[in-house]
């Protein structure tokens, strides 16, 4: 019974959400609650050699600052510091010692019964620093780069074929440092509850993840700590780890004995996790006809000194097209600065957007059409393993998002366009990410009356995974969508993992589905059981649940009413619970793709950049909801136009001190830079993938649109940007 | 500075109708609109985002004219009628916007949509908006990192035309 | 921010007399700079003066067909008037151009005028700042400058003034109207704001003990050629990089008055009475426009992020004469630019 999945459902969640009944991390209080406010680092590297809290003691409501030298115990060991998506290396812990790693590094945390009593006594704490000699600056320090594991072996020799290709592109593409700035601060209220125990509200992408990591850095049992993370008010990657204001709240609570709210303001969050800045690479060597002979593709991002983070940059390239030599590096140049974390489609975003502006680039050379090329090219295959595709309807997304842009009334000649003092630009790029799935469990209580509870510790970040747990429930129960209730975001609920990746869709739902398979068998071994029972003669897995009914799949008509059955078997509720775990396939590549078109208009004289048109075509499998679906993609189009031409950290390194912290100067798109956003989800039935054919959409929908955009303004205006993003400035000469 | 530092900030007491109901506090100087809403009248339907005027989501209706109340000191406002999202419905029935935001699936996190929404009230309210750009322009002062505009500038859309 | 006093001002004298009895105060009405800048802890007061419930609200026509707008009359307001809208086109596409919806509600004409730079150094309380801290040095000069000033800087500072509405003002040759201990007042806006020489903590002419009571119009609105174009780094709710206000009279083809003032290059709007006195009885020709464009940037300088901006300006001039010529001003919802 598919009543709900695959529908355009509206979210579960929405009337909470439009009401202002949606309570986040920062917005839980409890008796008693105190406010904590953080004191940051004010050089990039060096050593606290004073730190007085004399002043800040002395203002009226303050009750404490904690620093290095009077907080609670912490862990000593890396170990206890490393969650569940920590990379290699020491993570940072927050007032541990006297040693200054990053600029906006937290050192102190002043707590007060007010929090404007707080942000008032941070400012009187006076801090004397030793500094260090330290680099920002990545393109100063290139020549420092480090190799990290190459991920795959070169194919051929990616060398010889490019310096004998008959046609060769290559450049460099420089994309800034980015802030995820989602719209909720980044927030932590853990309740002192009256046995000692913890309950902590936080901002985060994994409330177990967050559990566990404060288990051991406070040595506490699991029993003593409980996360949740009701709502989340946007994440896109920046609440994957722990943040720092959840060690913070929870080390005050511990050292008060009382509730506490830690809020970060809007700037302080610049000192946490970013999409680092990265040089990539890319050369191509070609035939006259646009088949590939090499493809090489290195990247070079920034990492912390502690920690060594790194994402997939360049198997993309590796992955998408055929291409006899290759050749790929990924290498990390160590800085004075926070360790960099996942922002929506790490390492895709970045990557592809050089891939797909070199390809668009070789277009031009060949003089082929930009999709002939990627056609020339394109594979079946993952060309990095050499395995066919679980399902691929790249092709498809080609076709089917052309045709609904128009591509074929594209002039090819870039200034060729025009509107009045307008130059128009049609781009377009190809877009990849993997379709990755995790364990996970799902505990469902279906009750007499009908009902059912569903529950998981999963997040939703967002994302709709309380609309679509939702769905898949309602339609495995054969139940309205009403009489399911879906709870989240609870440490203490079964097993999930960090929500990201574009992997819980997939999860969850069949964690769902397996949950409420068991429900149904129960349901058809009491129903069989029952005296006289028109399901008597039935196995199990011959009946559906539906309309409240437990039915027989024949043609008999056969069924009796759940609630009878739960009454004859005097059961209030039944209650099941599953651990999903997929069947590792290593015959197969798993991967959503789309392809990308985006229409610009570039005033000529002024520069100015209007996004008109984006149409992005996704080949994504089953897609759950196609209402939330659609929001996704469309979303991350604006993030991809925000990418192309506004996004940018910008570092003053002569202090080591980013100068825009804010979000008036990060820009990030506003309503008005915003047109038409077509999505079109092409049809991709995939029935090896999983039971559903499901593949996730949260990163898909970014990757390839500021390549597309980039690609249209090279197409209005003759000018190839490759330092992003593409500001105005840029257009002018 | 140094001679206040210490002294505990003067107590004024403030009235406010918020959302039709009198309101009576004490409220130091420093304290916002938007601090005093979620810190001491426990709405925290109203959103801090950045809370230097910068995104929007602490937009409420102050006499019924949309103001970022994250910029707003609540003690300059003593008298004043607020209307925040919590106050949109009636008697269970959602607003037009709210229903309007939920059609359209114009949210996904939902933090900055109490925002969006008081602002849209607003605009509503202003009657400057005739067509989808004039709503784009003025709906920019409430950002949505989600990137719901679309959605919104429809939800908006079909609020007005039901208006 | 930091412990300050409160306390509501009566009326005009009773503001001065709170004013001159504490040193350290400062007037609020919409507060959407300053109540930014104190949390940012570049602006610390110890006290606040609200008159923001003073009687300055009103729009009215003076003797010589004029209009005398009151300091509190909100942003919003002011632009959606019937008789800015009418008279003053100009002025009110200049306010539209600013800020959010939201911010111009809470705006008021007189804070307009006191906005602060946005210059990234002078908000970071950590680095140096002429204008911040007196005598601790220009971080922009040698740093990140992209926004920075082209016109009238100083060794000493390089910020400019974030402003919309202001450029129509001085496009417009509008007055201000002071009161102070001493009495009243009136400057040109173009004298009210300073340029930085070397006193860059000093934003504008306005006495410590003072306080704006209203902005006055002259006659002449150029209701019908005129356009306000701001150009930046997204399409809506950013600061300038540059923006015209351009204003003339035409006599058939040709120009009998006009007036060109720029935004976001200078520490004050920027006008040229060359550039303005070139255009006079000249041709409405695009030739002529670049040409008083050149005037207008005569001496223009950047630094190592800003040199755009001249280039942009000048054409940015040509561009808005053209819509003024045309009588096509810019629209601030519909982005294209004619």
């Amino acid at each position: 019974m598919n009543a709900y999945v695959g529908t355009p459902t509206s979210r579960v969640d929405g009337r909470a959400k439009v009401t202002g009944a949606a309570k986040y991390a920062g917005e839980f209080t409890a008796e008693g609650l105190v406010h904590g406010f953080v004191v940051e680092a004010t050089i990039p590297r060096g050593r606290i050699v004073r730190l007085d809290t004399g002043e800040a003691l002395k203002v009226a409501g303050v009750l404490d600052v904690l620093t290095h030298t009077n907080r609670p115990s912490l862990a000593d060991k890396d170990e206890a510091w490393k969650d569940e998506v920590a990379p290699e290396g020491s993570p940072f812990r927050p007032l541990y010692d006297d040693l200054i790693r990053f600029n906006g590094q937290p050192i102190a945390l002043v707590v007060a019964e007010e929090w404007e009593t707080a942000k008032f006594a941070a400012t009187l704490v006076r801090i004397d620093y030793e500094q260090d000699g330290f680099a920002t600056d990545l393109e100063a320090e290139r020549g420092s780069a480090r190799e990290m594991d190459k991920p795959h072996e070169p194919r051929g020799d990616a060398k010889a074929a490019l310096a004998a290709a008959p046609l060769r592109h290559e450049a460099d593409y420089l994309i800034p440092t980015e802030h995820h700035n989602p719209m909720e601060l980044y927030a932590t209220t853990t309740v002192w509850e009256s046995d000692g125990k913890l309950t902590v509200y936080d901002k985060t992408q994994g409330v177990q993840n967050v559990q566990k990591f404060l288990c051991g850095v406070f040595d506490k049992k699991p029993e003593e700590i409980r996360v949740l993370s009701p709502y989340v008010g946007g994440a896109f990657g920046s609440g994957l780890r722990p943040q720092y204001q959840v060690v913070l709240a929870t080390l005050a609570a511990l050292a008060l004995k009382r509730s506490v709210r830690v809020v970060l303001t809007r700037q302080q969050m610049y000192g946490l996790g970013y999409r680092p800045m990265t040089i990539e690479h890319v050369a191509l060597g070609a035939r006259p006809d646009g088949t590939l002979d090499a493809v090489s593709h290195e990247a070079i991002a920034v990492t912390s000194r502690y920690e060594d983070f790194s994402r997939n940059d360049t198997g993309w390239a590796e992955q998408l097209y055929k291409s006899p030599n290759s050749h790929f590096s990924h290498k990390l140049v160590d800085l004075d600065v926070s360790t960099p974390c996942d922002m929506r489609a790490p390492g895709a975003a970045t990557g592809v957007l050089a891939l797909e502006c070199a390809m668009d680039e070789l277009a031009v050379a060949l003089k082929l059409d930009p999709i002939e090329l990627r056609l020339k090219c394109y594979s079946d295959r993952d060309q990095s393993e050499d395995l066919p595709y679980t399902s691929k309807q790249l092709r498809e997304c080609y076709a089917r998002g052309a045709e609904a842009f128009g591509w074929a009334r594209r002039a090819p000649a870039p200034r060729s366009m025009r509107d009045g003092k307008e130059l128009i630009g049609w781009g377009m790029a190809t877009g990849v990410w993997e379709a990755l799935q995790m364990p996970v469990a799902v505990r469902i209580v279906l009750t007499a009356n009908g009902h059912a509870e569903v529950s998981c510790a999963a997040s939703d970040i967002g994302t709709g995974t309380y609309t679509i747990v939702a769905q898949v429930a309602a339609d495995a129960l054969g139940l309205p969508i009403e009489n399911i209730s879906v709870r989240l975001a609870d440490s203490t609920l079964p097993q999930a993992p960090v929500e990201g990746g574009s992997w819980m869709a997939a999860s969850s739902a069949h964690a769902v589905l397996g949950a409420a398979e068991d429900i149904r068998q129960e349901l058809a071994r009491l129903a069989k059981a029952m005296p006289g029972s028109p399901l008597a003669n039935l196995d199990a897995a011959d009946v559906t649940l539906v309309d409240g009914m437990i039915a027989s799949d024949g043609k008999d008509g056969a069924a009796v009413s759940i609630a009878d059955v739960m009454r004859h078997s005097k059961l209030e509720r039944i209650e099941k619970e599953k651990l999903n775990q997929f069947t590792e396939d290593k015959s197969h590549a798993r991967n959503t793709h789309s392809a990308v078109f985006a229409e610009v208009k570039v005033d000529e004289e002024l520069g100015v950049i209007r996004v008109t048109r984006v149409v992005s075509a996704v080949a994504a499998g089953r897609i759950l909801n196609t209402k939330t679906g659609r929001s996704q993609i469309m979303g991350s189009v604006v993030w991809g136009i925000g990418m192309a031409l506004h996004e940018e950290t910008m570092m003053d390194h002569r202090f080591g001190r980013i100068m825009n912290a804010n979000i008036a100067e990060y820009h990030i798109p506003v309503n008005a830079d915003i047109h038409d956003i077509d999505v079109i989800f092409v049809d991709e039935p995939d029935s090896r993938i999983n039971r559903m054919g499901i593949k996730g959409l949260g990163e898909i929908g970014i990757v390839g649109v500021p390549a597309a955009i980039a690609n249209a303004v090279y197409h209005a205006t003759g000018k190839r940007i490759r330092r992003f993003p593409i500001t105005l400035d840029k257009l002018l000469d | 500075m140094a001679d206040i530092a210490d002294q505990t900030p003067e107590r004024i007491p403030i009235n406010l109708v918020v959302n039709g109901a009198g309101r009576t506090l004490e409220v130091a100087p420093w304290t916002t609109l938007l601090d005093a809403l979620r810190d001491r009248l426990e709405l925290t339907g109203t959103k801090k985002g950045c809370d230097h005027g910068q995104c929007g989501a602490c937009t409420v209706l102050v006499d019924g004219r949309r103001v970022n109340s994250c910029l707003t000191l609540a003690v300059m406002k003593d008298g004043a009628e607020i209307t925040t999202v919590e106050g949109l419905a009636k008697d269970g029935t959602l607003h037009p916007l709210q229903q309007a935001f939920i059609d359209h699936d114009a949210f996904q996190c939902g933090y900055c949509t109490p925002g969006q929404i008081c602002s849209a009230a607003g605009l509503l309210a202003e009657g400057r908006a005739r067509d989808a750009d004039e709503i784009r322009e003025l709906m920019s002062g409430n950002l949505c990192r989600c990137g719901a505009y679309p959605n919104i500038v429809a939800a908006i859309e079909q609020a007005m035309s039901r208006s | 921010m930091n412990n300050f006093q409160y306390s509501r001002a009566s009326d005009v004298a009773d503001a001065i007399r709170l004013l001159a009895a504490d040193p350290g105060a400062k007037l609020i009405a919409g507060g959407t700079n300053l109540i930014d800048l104190m949390k940012e802890n570049v602006e610390r007061p110890s006290r606040l003066i609200d008159i923001s419930r003073l009687p300055l609200r009103d729009i009215e026509e003076t003797a010589d067909g004029g209009l005398r707008i009151g300091a509190l009359v909100p942003n919003s307001d002011l632009a959606y008037h019937p008789l800015i809208e009418q008279r003053y086109p100009l002025l009110a596409s200049a306010i539209l151009a600013g800020a959010s919806a939201q911010l111009r509600n809470m705006a008021s004409v007189g804070g307009n005028l006191m906005q602060r730079t946005r210059c990234a150094y002078f908000y970071d309380t950590t680095t140096p700042c002429n204008k911040r801290s007196p005598g601790t040095g220009c971080s922009a000069r040698d740093g990140l400058n992209r926004n920075h000033a082209i016109l009238g800087t100083s060794t000493s500072c390089i910020a400019t003034n974030p402003s919309d509405m202001s450029v129509a003002l001085a496009a417009l040759g509008a007055l201000v109207h002071i009161a102070g201990r001493t009495g009243e007042r009136t400057v040109a806006l173009t004298d009210f704001h300073r340029l930085p020489d070397d006193k860059p903590h000093l934003d504008t002419n306005l006495g410590s003990g003072e306080i704006i009571t209203a902005i006055e119009l002259p006659p002449q609105g150029f209701a019908r050629n005129y356009s306000y174009l701001k150009i930046r780094d997204r399409l809506s709710y950013a600061f300038a990089l540059v923006s015209v206000a351009a204003a003339i009279e035409l006599e058939g083809n040709a120009i009998s008055e006009a007036r060109l003032a720029l935004g976001g290059v200078a520490h004050k709007p920027w006008r040229s009475p060359e550039a303005e006195a070139a255009l006079r009885g000249q041709a409405a020709t695009p030739d002529h426009f670049g040409r008083a464009a050149d005037l207008l940037l005569q001496g223009a300088t950047a630094r190592s992020h800003n040199g755009f901006k001249i280039e942009l300006a000048r054409r940015a001039v040509v561009r808005a004469l053209i819509q003024a010529t045309n009588a096509t001003p810019q629209s601030q919802a519909h982005k294209k630019i004619a």
